[in-house]
C-alpha cells in the first residue's frame, strides 16, 4: 500500500489479533461502511438498489455460505440453491404462521431450518469425499425442490406455485422501497460477514481448514471429524438459508421454487471460485463480478447495436453473451486460479513496496 | 410377473442410454482426472450438428463423418485452450473450467445452428417388438434394443482401443500415473487430445441415440445430470462401472416410478437416481468399480 505499518506499535494481544491491525485499513473499512450505509442511499437511484446492489449483497452472503463449506472446510457442494430455497420457504412460513414475528426472526428461523437440512445432507460427507460428494449434494438440490413442489403446506397450498412474499415491517414501519430493502440487506450481510470473519479466526475455523487440507491428518491430531464436518454444513446452510430468505423477500418479492434452480447453485459456485475460495473478501468480489458482468455485457451489446446502427437478434446476443461469459470464466481460472482475492493480495504486496520494489 | 419383467427390462434398456453419456465422462476422467461437466453440452453439440447437416440434405454417412471430424477438432481445441494451461490445478478448478466450457459450447452450438428443436429419424421405429408382445405380452421397444446394441458395440470398440492398440496402452499408462507416463516418453498432450476426441465420438453416439428418443433440443444438455448418478455409482474410472451403474440406475428408477411413484405423488425421477447412488456410495465410497482410495498422512 501507499502506507506502511511503520510506527504502529502493539502493546496488547488484543491489538495484535484484531481483524485490521493497521490503522489505515480500519479507516478505509469504516469509510467503506459509511459510503455503503449513508452515501449510497442518498445518491443512488431505484434501479441501482433493486437490480444491482441488493442482488449483489444477497448473492455475496450465499457465496460466503458456500465459501465456509467449500473454501474453508473443503466439502464441495453443488446444492447451495436448495439451502437457499429452504431458507426462503421457511421464512415465508414463519411469517405466515407465527403472529407478530419480526422479519429478522423469520430470517433466522429460515436459516435454522436450512441448517437442519444441511446437516442431514451433510451426513454422507462423513463417508464420501471430493467429487463424489459434489455429485451426491446434487441429490439435495433435486430432492429439496421436488419436496417444495410436492408438499402443499410449505407454499400454503397456493395453486400457482408463485407466492408473493409478505410485506417487510421493522418496528411497525413498512419497508416498501427498494432503498429500505437495500439497507436491511446491507445490515444483515455486514453483521454476518463480520461473524464469519471472526468464526474463521477461531478454533472452529482452524479445525475447518485442517479438515480441508487433509482430513486424515486432522483426525489424527484429534479434530472430531463428524462434529467439524457437520458443523461446517450447518453454518454454511444457515448462511445460505438467510441469503435465500433475503433473495425472496428483498430482491424477488416472490417465493417460488423456480428461483432456486441448479443454475443458481452453479452461479454461486462461480462466484466463489472467481472471488477466491477460502476468503471472506473473495465472496464479495466474486459476487460483484458475476452480478455486474452480464449487465456490463448487455450494455456493451446495446451500445454496439446503436453504434453500428443494426438490429442484432436477441438469440445471437444471448448466445454470444453466454460464450463470452463461459470463456471469461475459463480465462480467469487460467490466469488466476486462486481468484480475485489473491489478485488483491498481490496488488497490496506490490503497492507496499512501490515505488521502490528493491 | 410379465409386467414386472417389462418394467425391469425397460428400465435396464433406459439405463443403457444413461451409460452412453456416462462413458464419455469416464473416458476423460480416466486419462486426465478431469471431471468433464461439459459432456452434456458435447452431446448436444454433436447431435445438433449432425441433425442440422442432415436437414440441409446431406447424406447420413457424410453428415456423420463431418460431425465426427468436428468433434475431434473440438476436442483438440479444448485440450489446447482449456486443459493445457490448467495442468496441475486442483480438481475443483478443472471442474469449474468445464462448467465454463458448458456455457461456451451451448452458446456456440445455438449460435451456429439456431435453437429450435429438431426431430431425428434413423429408420428404426420406437415401437414394441411384435413377437415378444404377442407371445408373452411384454412390451419392449425395438429402438431400446438397438440402443443397447450400440452401447455394446461402443464398449467393445473402446475395450479394443484401450487394451489392444499402442495408443490404448499409452492411454492406460497416463491414467495410471501421469509422471511415470511422461518419464517413459509418452506425449501427455497428444494423449489428452486423443482422449477428448474419443469423448467427442462417444458424445456423438450418445447424442444421436438421445436425439432419436427425445428430439434434438436444448434439453439434451441435461443428459449429463442423468449420467452423474450412474457415474458415482459405477466409479469415475471404470467403463464397466458406467455400464453396470447405468443398468442399476435405469432399472431401479423405473421400478420406483411404477411401484413407489403413486404413493409420493410422482415426479421422483429427478432425484431418485441420486438417492440410489448415494446408498451404494455409503457402502463403497469410491463407487462399485472405482479405484480404492487410500489415505496417507
Amino acid at each position: 500500500m501507499l502506507y506502511r505499518e511503520a510506527g504502529q506499535f502493539k502493546s496488547t494481544y488484543a491489538e495484535d489479533q484484531q481483524i485490521f491491525p493497521i490503522r489505515q485499513d480500519r479507516i478505509a473499512m469504516l469509510a467503506l461502511l459509511v459510503v455503503a450505509f449513508v452515501v449510497v442511499p442518498l445518491t443512488g437511484d431505484q434501479y441501482w438498489f433493486a437490480a444491482i446492489l441488493t442482488p449483489f449483497l444477497v448473492l455475496s452472503l450465499a457465496t460466503l455460505g458456500l465459501n465456509i463449506l467449500t473454501g474453508y472446510a473443503g466439502q464441495l457442494s453443488l446444492g447451495t440453491a436448495a439451502f437457499m430455497a429452504v431458507g426462503a420457504f421457511m421464512a415465508y412460513n414463519a411469517m405466515l404462521r407465527i403472529p407478530h414475528i419480526p422479519i429478522v426472526g423469520a430470517f433466522i428461523i429460515g436459516g435454522l431450518c436450512a441448517a437442519v437440512v444441511g446437516v442431514i445432507f451433510g451426513l454422507p460427507s462423513l463417508r464420501i469425499k471430493g467429487l463424489y460428494l459434489a455429485v451426491a449434494t446434487l441429490a439435495c438440490q433435486f430432492f429439496v425442490l421436488w419436496a417444495i413442489n410436492r408438499i402443499g403446506w410449505l407454499s400454503n397450498y397456493s395453486s400457482s406455485g408463485v407466492i408473493t412474499a409478505q410485506r417487510i415491517e421493522i418496528f411497525g414501519y413498512p419497508v416498501d422501497h427498494s432503498e429500505g430493502k437495500y439497507l436491511l440487506t446491507l445490515s444483515i450481510v455486514s453483521v454476518m460477514a463480520l461473524l464469519a470473519k471472526n468464526l474463521m479466526r477461531s478454533e472452529t475455523g482452524r479445525a475447518f481448514m485442517a479438515v480441508r487440507d487433509m482430513d486424515v491428518a486432522a483426525s489424527v491430531i484429534g479434530i472430531p471429524m463428524m462434529k467439524t464436518k457437520l458443523l461446517a454444513f450447518a453454518i454454511s446452510s444457515f448462511y445460505c438459508g438467510v441469503a435465500g430468505a433475503l433473495y425472496a423477500f428483498c430482491y424477488l418479492g416472490t417465493v417460488e421454487p423456480e428461483a432456486f434452480t441448479l443454475d443458481l447453485s452453479f452461479r454461486i459456485l462461480f462466484m466463489m471460485i472467481i472471488g477466491g475460495a477460502g476468503s471472506i473478501l473473495g465472496s464479495f468480489l466474486g459476487a460483484a463480478f458475476i452480478t455486474l458482468f452480464p449487465i456490463f455485457l448487455n450494455v456493451v451489446s446495446k451500445s454496439l447495436e446503436n453504434a453500428l446502427g443494426i438490429e442484432i437478434s436477441h438469440a445471437i446476443v444471448s448466445n454470444t453473451e453466454a460464450m463470452i461469459f463461459g470463456g471469461l470464466i475459463i480465462f480467469f481460472l487460467i490466469v488466476e486460479p486462486n481468484g480475485l482475492a489473491r489478485l488483491w493480495q498481490i496488488t497490496k504486496e506490490k503497492l507496499r513496496l512501490w515505488p521502490f520494489p528493491h | 410377473m410379465n409386467f414386472f419383467i417389462e418394467v425391469v427390462a425397460g428400465g435396464l434398456l433406459a439405463g443403457v442410454m444413461y451409460s452412453l453419456v456416462a462413458l464419455g465422462f469416464v473416458v476423460i476422467y480416466k486419462a486426465s482426472g478431469v471431471f468433464n461437466f461439459a459432456q452434456g453440452s458435447l452431446v448436444f453439440f454433436a447431435a445438433l450438428t449432425f441433425v442440422s447437416l442432415m436437414e440441409r440434405g446431406w447424406n447420413i454417412w457424410l453428415a456423420l463423418a463431418v460431425t465426427l471430424v468436428a468433434m475431434v477438432v473440438l476436442g483438440i481445441v479444448i485440450e489446447r485452450t482449456v486443459l493445457r494451461p490448467l495442468v496441475n490445478q486442483p480438481p475443483i478448478t478443472l471442474l469449474m473450467a468445464t462448467i465454463g466450457l458448458t456455457f461456451v459450447l451451448e452458446g456456440l452450438s445455438q449460435l451456429l445452428w439456431g435453437s429450435q428443436p429438431h426431430g431425428l429419424e434413423l429408420g428404426i421405429p420406437d415401437v414394441p417388438i411384435e413377437w415378444l408382445s404377442e407371445k408373452w405380452n411384454i412390451n419392449i421397444s425395438q429402438f431400446d434394443l438397438f440402443g443397447a446394441l450400440v452401447a455394446g458395440v461402443l464398449v467393445a470398440v473402446l475395450a479394443v482401443l484401450t487394451q489392444k492398440t499402442r495408443i490404448g496402452r499409452a492411454l492406460r499408462a497416463v491414467a495410471d500415473d501421469h509422471q511415470a507416463a511422461l518419464a517413459v516418453g509418452i506425449p501427455l498432450q497428444h494423449i489428452w487430445a486423443i482422449v477428448w476426441a474419443v469423448a467427442g465420438f462417444v458424445a456423438l453416439v450418445a447424442g444421436v441415440m438421445w436425439g432419436v428418443r427425445n428430439g434434438v433440443q436444448y434439453a439434451l444438455t441435461f443428459t449429463a445430470l442423468k449420467a452423474l448418478p450412474v457415474l458415482i455409482l459405477g466409479g469415475f474410472e471404470s467403463i464397466a462401472g458406467a455400464i453396470v451403474g447405468g443398468l442399476i440406475i435405469g432399472a431401479s428408477e423405473k421400478l420406483a416410478e411404477v411401484y413407489l411413484g403413486p404413493y409420493v405423488g410422482g415426479g421422483i425421477e429427478s432425484w431418485f437416481a441420486y438417492v440410489v447412488a448415494l446408498l451404494f456410495l455409503l457402502v463403497r465410497p469410491e463407487g462399485l468399480f472405482g479405484e480404492k482410495i487410500i489415505d496417507r498422512v
